[in-house]
Formats: structure tokens, sequence, C-alpha cells
């Protein structure tokens, strides 16, 4: 629920106690209120809500997670190749050389 | 070294062939269980994103969702929605509040009507564009209606919170913060007494994604401890999605109630600690909250604590403000399709006399409510 | 209907549609109305003509301004229907306290805009009206153009079309959503405001075959497909992926929970030409800046006449229904 959204920080006003968000080439501040103070550093990706940062994105998670993701295709890519092979074998309509 | 950029966080949860991937191992996963599951997601943003997404046209048959009652403007009643009403005829009110909120019909109007009629009713993208209001009005009472679950509240907190530290006199709060476990157990609860069949009970649910962000998936605990009802915390993106629904079937092929995290990147079983935090200074529970279409729910919804009685809305209009209970429209059965009793197609208006444009019941107004989920993306499924 | 007019009444939406018919329509009605095309064909085929009033806030945005706007917007309406806009009326509306500079910034732009399109201001009227009346100016135009290539309708599109976009979608809507006061973006970000009549006078010249054009204005991309599809009872099947959109496009909508093919369009159209030559259009229309990402974007079927279906790249469908109320961000 709620519209929550990654974005990259590229700035930080700690006077404020705000941050300048990327967000595919869209700017804009977010306030730091939620966030241990000295915890966001230029380059997080962070998770906004409604104008503040709500938590950092644990990008070693992230990236384990898309690694899972390709593993998983590969394997299955390779399963299903091997049974198109199979299929192909014993494919009735070949005809016996 | 990180190569990550933040395209891969948006495209990576949503690639095409992952999604494949995970339709072809639930796809297995299902066959072994044969049985039918009830997968209820709790948070309306789950319900968009699988309608949205058309998730229900990739999954088996004997995969079934229940949509739960996790919108926070789909579930305000007609009482609360009355008093934004009121407050907002004040002359010398200015009435803000977060998107969709101001479509909800009360028993005179939405606020939306109020503001064609004359009224300040504003929509702001965050709690802290009230500070600008309230200094461009200073001589106006800015009262900012609040919504939300656990996700929202802390932003209230942190207004409230610049207001006392910049001595601000001019902003209120009415509070309508709801939270999440309490619902989920009510509708656990509830269903003994109106359930007689297999059909509605929940096997499972796919825990909200941002909530559990500030509050940890610590809340979720009892589910699978008291109940032996699994719950998967899962992120807002299909591949999020599709993934929590494999880790949900391979817990029932392997006979075990979890509490698991998909959404690894985002949450933690602590959650937000200083959100957290700032919730609990600034509010209290109510013992009672009335959510639309469900009746009270215990200690569900919030308050502001007495020490902070000064800025809260309902103690400084409490002459004004109504207190009748009121019945939601006849035919609406949006109560029945909260609690995941019914599907919006099953609603005798749903479609008719109820649409986006003209809403009879909250599950209509709100984008992520399941009646508009279903009008707007649901006709072919 | 309700009983007073709401804002979603102006979304070039539902309600907007629902608007029209019911009160202008009703008592208005005539055949050149019912056909409800971009601009009228009038004068036995010969003219094309249109209106459109201008009120966009803010005035000045990135990308343009409501004079360049006011011209562009009227211009490209006759364009669509293969007309040369030729003559044009302006009236303005503007409040007390206006800067004069700036109503001289909006007219300088008003005639580079008219340049663009070979057109001339014939007639015009100025009202001055008292602070609050109106919000600070309002611009209404009215265009004449010579139809060069008559029969082009949205009621004509068939299972013989194929649909194409002339540039990727929602940039005007983006811009205004992020210019506007209260949201504080900043961004590449521009409006996509451009005179459509230089690539239409191409596509034209270079023979290809248009069944229909309109650009996305209000409603944008998914108000014109529904329009066709009712219009010429078929279905329009879109292949998500092969909208065009751009990254800050996209992130607005990710950050408001809007869909790009909602959002307005100034400078971008729609058009639908035989499926033979949609290859060669798309070609044509990349040599423009205006129309470097052109793509083609639908068949047209009958699965679901009337309606427009999006397919996504996993194989699931759903409809691109037309948008209902006031764009308002989501937020929970």
């Amino acid at each position: 629920m709620c519209l929550s959204i990654p974005s990259k920080v590229v700035k930080i006003d700690t006077e404020l106690n705000i941050a300048t968000v990327d967000t595919m080439g869209v700017q804009r501040t977010a306030g730091l209120d939620l966030m241990e103070e000295g915890s966001v550093k230029i380059g997080d990706y962070v998770l906004l809500h409604i104008g503040f940062i709500m938590n950092k994105i644990d990008e070693e998670d992230a990236m384990e997670s898309l690694r899972v993701y390709q593993e998983i295709l590969e394997k299955l890519d390779e399963e299903d190749r091997r049974q198109l092979v199979l299929d192909d074998d014993n494919c009735a309509n070949r005809e016996v050389q | 070294m990180s190569s990550l950029e933040l395209k891969d966080l948006y495209d990576g949860f949503r690639d095409p062939d992952v999604i494949k991937s995970f339709q072809k191992l639930i796809a297995r996963e299902a066959k072994i269980l044969e049985r039918n599951v009830n997968i209820m997601e709790v948070c309306g943003g789950h319900t968009h994103t699988i309608m949205k997404y058309g998730l229900t046209q990739l999954l088996p048959e004997n995969i079934n969702f229940i949509h739960g009652p996790g919108c926070p403007v789909c579930i305000m009643p007609k009482e609360r929605v009355d008093h934004a009403y009121v407050l907002a005829q004040q002359s010398d009110v200015i009435l803000l509040t977060l998107g969709d909120m101001i479509k909800v019909p009360g028993s005179h109007g939405s606020l939306q009507d109020a503001r064609a009629k004359g009224a300040d009713v504003r929509y702001i993208y965050s709690p802290m564009d009230a500070l600008k209001v309230a200094e461009e009005n200073p001589d106006k009472k800015i009262i900012f209606f609040a919504i939300g679950f656990e996700t929202t509240t802390p932003m209230s907190a942190a207004l409230l919170d610049v207001v006392i530290k910049r001595g601000i006199k001019n902003i209120f709060f009415h509070i309508n913060h709801v939270t999440v476990p309490e619902v989920m157990k009510e509708l656990i609860d509830s269903r003994d007494e109106h359930v007689n069949s297999y059909d509605h009970r929940i096997d499972a649910f796919i825990g909200p994604s941002h909530v559990s962000v500030i509050s940890g998936s610590k809340i979720y605990e009892k589910f699978p401890k008291e109940y032996h009802i699994p719950v998967v915390v899962a992120g807002f993106e299909p591949v999020d999605v599709m993934e929590a629904i494999y880790m949900m079937l391979k817990q029932f092929n392997e006979g075990r109630s979890d509490l698991e995290i998909q959404y690894k990147r985002l949450v933690t079983p602590e959650g937000n600690l200083k959100a957290q935090a700032l919730i609990e200074k600034y509010f209290e529970k109510v013992s009672l909250f009335k959510w639309r279409g469900m009746g009270n729910v215990p200690e569900s919804g919030l308050k502001l604590r007495d020490e902070y009685a000064a800025y809260d809305a309902e103690v400084l209009f409490k002459e004004i403000l109504p207190y009748d209970e009121i019945d939601d429209h006849k035919l609406c059965i949006c109560g029945d399709i909260l609690r995941g009793f019914a599907k919006p197609q099953e609603c005798s208006v749903f479609g008719t006399a109820c649409k986006p444009s003209s809403p009879l019941g909250s599950c209509m107004v709100s984008s992520e409510g399941a009646c508009a989920a279903y009008y707007k993306y649901g006709n072919l499924l | 209907m309700t009983k007073n007019i709401v804002l979603a009444q102006g979304n070039g939406g539902q309600e907007n549609g629902e608007l029209i018919s019911k009160i202008f329509y009703k008592h208005f009605k005539n055949e050149i109305l019912a056909k409800s095309e971009d601009a009228a064909i009038i004068d036995g085929g010969r003219l094309a003509f249109t209106t459109d009033s201008f009120t966009v806030s803010p005035i000045f945005f990135d990308g343009g301004d409501i004079g360049k706007l006011s011209i562009c917007g009227t211009c490209n309406d006759l364009a669509m229907m293969g007309a040369k806009p030729t003559y044009m009326t302006c009236a303005v509306i503007v409040e007390e306290g206006f800067s004069v500079d700036d109503l001289e910034k909006i007219v300088r732009s008003m005639k580079k805009e008219l340049d663009i399109n070979g057109a001339m201001i014939v007639c015009g009227d100025t009202k001055v009206v008292p602070r609050g009346s109106v919000d600070k100016i309002f611009i209404n135009t009215t265009g004449v153009g010579v139809v060069q290539k008559s029969g082009i309708s949205s009621n004509c599109v068939s299972e013989a079309d194929t649909i194409i976009v002339s540039n990727q979608i929602g940039r005007h809507g983006a811009t205004i959503f992020a210019n506007r006061e209260g949201m504080e973006f900043s961004s590449n970000l521009q409006s996509d405001c451009t005179s459509l009549w230089p690539l239409v006078e191409k596509l034209l010249s270079e023979g290809i075959q248009i069944t229909a054009m309109r650009d996305a204005t209000r409603g944008g991309v998914a108000a014109v497909l529904n329009e066709w599809a009712k219009q010429s009872t078929v279905c329009i099947e879109v292949k998500e992926e092969a909208l065009p959109v751009s990254d800050e496009v996209r992130g607005i909508c990710e950050i408001l929970g809007f869909e790009a093919y909602n959002l307005a369009n100034e400078g971008t159209f729609v058009l639908a030409v035989k499926s033979e030559d949609a290859q060669r259009a798309v070609e044509i229309l990349q040599e423009f800046e205006e129309a470097h990402h052109a793509a083609i974007i639908a068949d047209v079927t009958h699965q679901y006449d009337g309606r427009v279906v999006l397919l996504s790249a996993w194989g699931s469908k759903r409809f691109m229904d037309l948008p209902t109320g006031e764009l308002l961000p989501r937020i929970c």
C-alpha cells in the first residue's frame, strides 16, 4: 500500500535535515526526520513516501535477489531446452531413417 | 563495490522473463498442493499490483486471492468523512488531506463536493506541505485530516514534532490513523461466526510492504504462532508478489507456517525504530475504531496523546462534530468485500450505480480499493 | 450527473464526455457536431474549423507558455483533420494587475508559432476583468484551415490499420504537474508543446495512407484510443512495451501513481495508417526532432469491440480505460 518509490540520494542538507533525491531524472527534496542522524549518505538508495525517506534499500539484499532470479531463469531455460530435445527425440512425426 | 543502478530496482523486479519463471515454479508447487488455497493480500497496494499486472491471469486455478481491507481511504467510515466535511465548512478553516481522500462520500457528500460548494479543501502531497499553507494563511486554522496505516503515521508525527518545535499556532490534526495487525486478527477471529465452509478461510497473508518497513515484520508473529497462518511480507513489484506466492506454496507443501520476508531489501524484523519512537511519543491507541464495512475493530485506531490535546481538532471542535452512527448505502457490500467474503462483481451495483466517478461505497473510491481496481483492470479476469 | 459543475468534468475523460453530450450536444445537435472530430469539416468538405480555450496553469512552463499552447493547440486540431492552418482568431481575457511584459512575451510566443504553421491572426478580442475573475489570463483561439486530404476521420479505423504514436508520451501532463505550485520537482522534463502541421504535411506528401489522426491532449493516448475504438467499433490492442515513455515522465508517474498514457500531450499525436505504410510512416516521422521516438504501438482487431486492450510483456492483458475523475496523486 502507499505509493513509496526507490530513489537515489544526491544531496544532503544537514541544517534543514532534508535530502535531495533523484527518481529517474526527477529530483525532489525529502525529509530525513525518520532516519537516524548521519545514517543516510549521498549515493544511497532510499525508499520515499509522501515527502519523507522511510528507509534505506539494502543494496546487497537487492542484488542478491536479482542474482537469484537470474539463476532461476537460467535453470528453467536449461530444463526447457533439455525437455525440447527429449520431445524432439520422441517426436512421433519424425520420420524413421 | 556496488553495481546496482536505480533502474535495476524498478526493471529488475518487473522483468517479464522472471515473472514467467515464477509462473512456472508456482504452477509446479500448485500441482503438488492440489487443494484450493485462499491468500489474502492485506494491503491495497498489493491489490493494485495484482490487478494492474494481471497476476491472477498467470496463476493456477487452485490459488485464489481474497482482497483485504488494507486501503486507509476505503475503510474511512462515513462518520469520519462527515467530520472532515463539517470542519471544512468552517469559514476560518483550510482542510488539508492526502490525494484520494477528497473523493470519499460521506452523508452530505465528499470533500470534493464541499470544495465545489466553496469550502477550502486542498489535497497535499506530503504532511509537511501544511507548513507552507499555515505560513501563507496566518489567520486561518489549518486542519490536517490525517489518514493511513503505520506507513504514514510517522509522517504525521514528524509534522507535529516540527509544529511544536517551531511554535506554530495554526496547525491542527484530525487523526484517523489505523493499524494493520489488529484488523488482520479481527478478520480471522470474526470468521468463525460468519463462516461455515472452507470457501472463506484465509490460508495465508501477504504482508504489507511498507507498513512492514516502518513497524518491522515482528508485528505479524502471532499469525504463524497462534493461528498457524503463514505470513510472507512481499514488496510491491510484480516479481515480489510472484516470489511471495511461490514461497507460500512451498510452505504449504512442506507443512510449515512461518513468518517470512520476501522484501528483504527493505524489511527487517525490527523495522524503523526512530519512526516507531515518533509514533509512540505522540500517539496512543483508541479502544475502538470503526472501519467502513467492518464495524468496530478493537485497538486498531490511534489518537493524539492527551498532553497534545491543544493540537487535536477533535477536541477543539468537539461542539460541532457529529457523532451519530451512520449506515452505509443499503446496496453496498463493501463490508463483505473488505472482509474477503465477496468479490466486487458480486455486488448488485458494481459498475452501474457505483463507479469511480460516482462511488456509493468506499471500495470504489480509492484506486487501491478492490472495486476500483476491478473496475479499472479487472474486466478481463 | 452532478448538480453543480465539478472539476473532473474538465478532465477530457469520462465526466467531460458526459457533460458535453448531456448538456451541449443535447441542445446543439447536428450532423457535423455529432462527428466529434478534432475539427469540424464544413463548406462541403473544403474547410476545417475548430476552437479551443486555454487556461493552463502555470502560464509559463518548461518547454512553452500559454501563448505557444494557444496556437499549437488549435493549429494541431486542424492538422489532425489533414487541413493546413490558415486563418485564426485570438480572444484574450486578462486579469487586472497582469504584467504587460508577460502579456507581450505571450503574444511573441504566439507569433513564433503562427509562423511555423504558416497561419495568421485576422481578428480578435480583448477583455480585462477585475482581479480574481480569471486566473491571470485565459486565451481562446479559433482556426480555419484548408483541407489538403479529406476523409481523415476517427469513424473509419479498421483492421487494415496499424496505430502509431509520434513521440514519447505524457510529457506535457507530467511537466505541468512537475511545475505546479505545491509540488517541487526539478528535472529536465519539458512539455512537448509543438506544432504538428509540418509533420502531417510531410506524411501526406509522401503518400502515407492516413485513416485517422488525433493529438493526444487531455486524457492522453488512452482518451484517443478509446474514442477511436468506440467511434469505429473496433478493438485496439496496445503492446505495453511499445509505448515510448521517457525516463523523466516515468519518474513522475512512479512518484505520483499515474499512467503515462493518461497524461496530456501537446505535440504528440496518434495516427492510424494502413498497415503496409506503417513502417515507412515511422521512418518519416523519426526524421523530425519532435518525433524522434515515433513507434508502432497497436493493432486493430475485433476482440472486444469498442474497447482498448493493453497487452503486457508477460502475457497478461487488461483494459486501457478512459481516465476518470481529477488526476489525483495516489497516496495510499
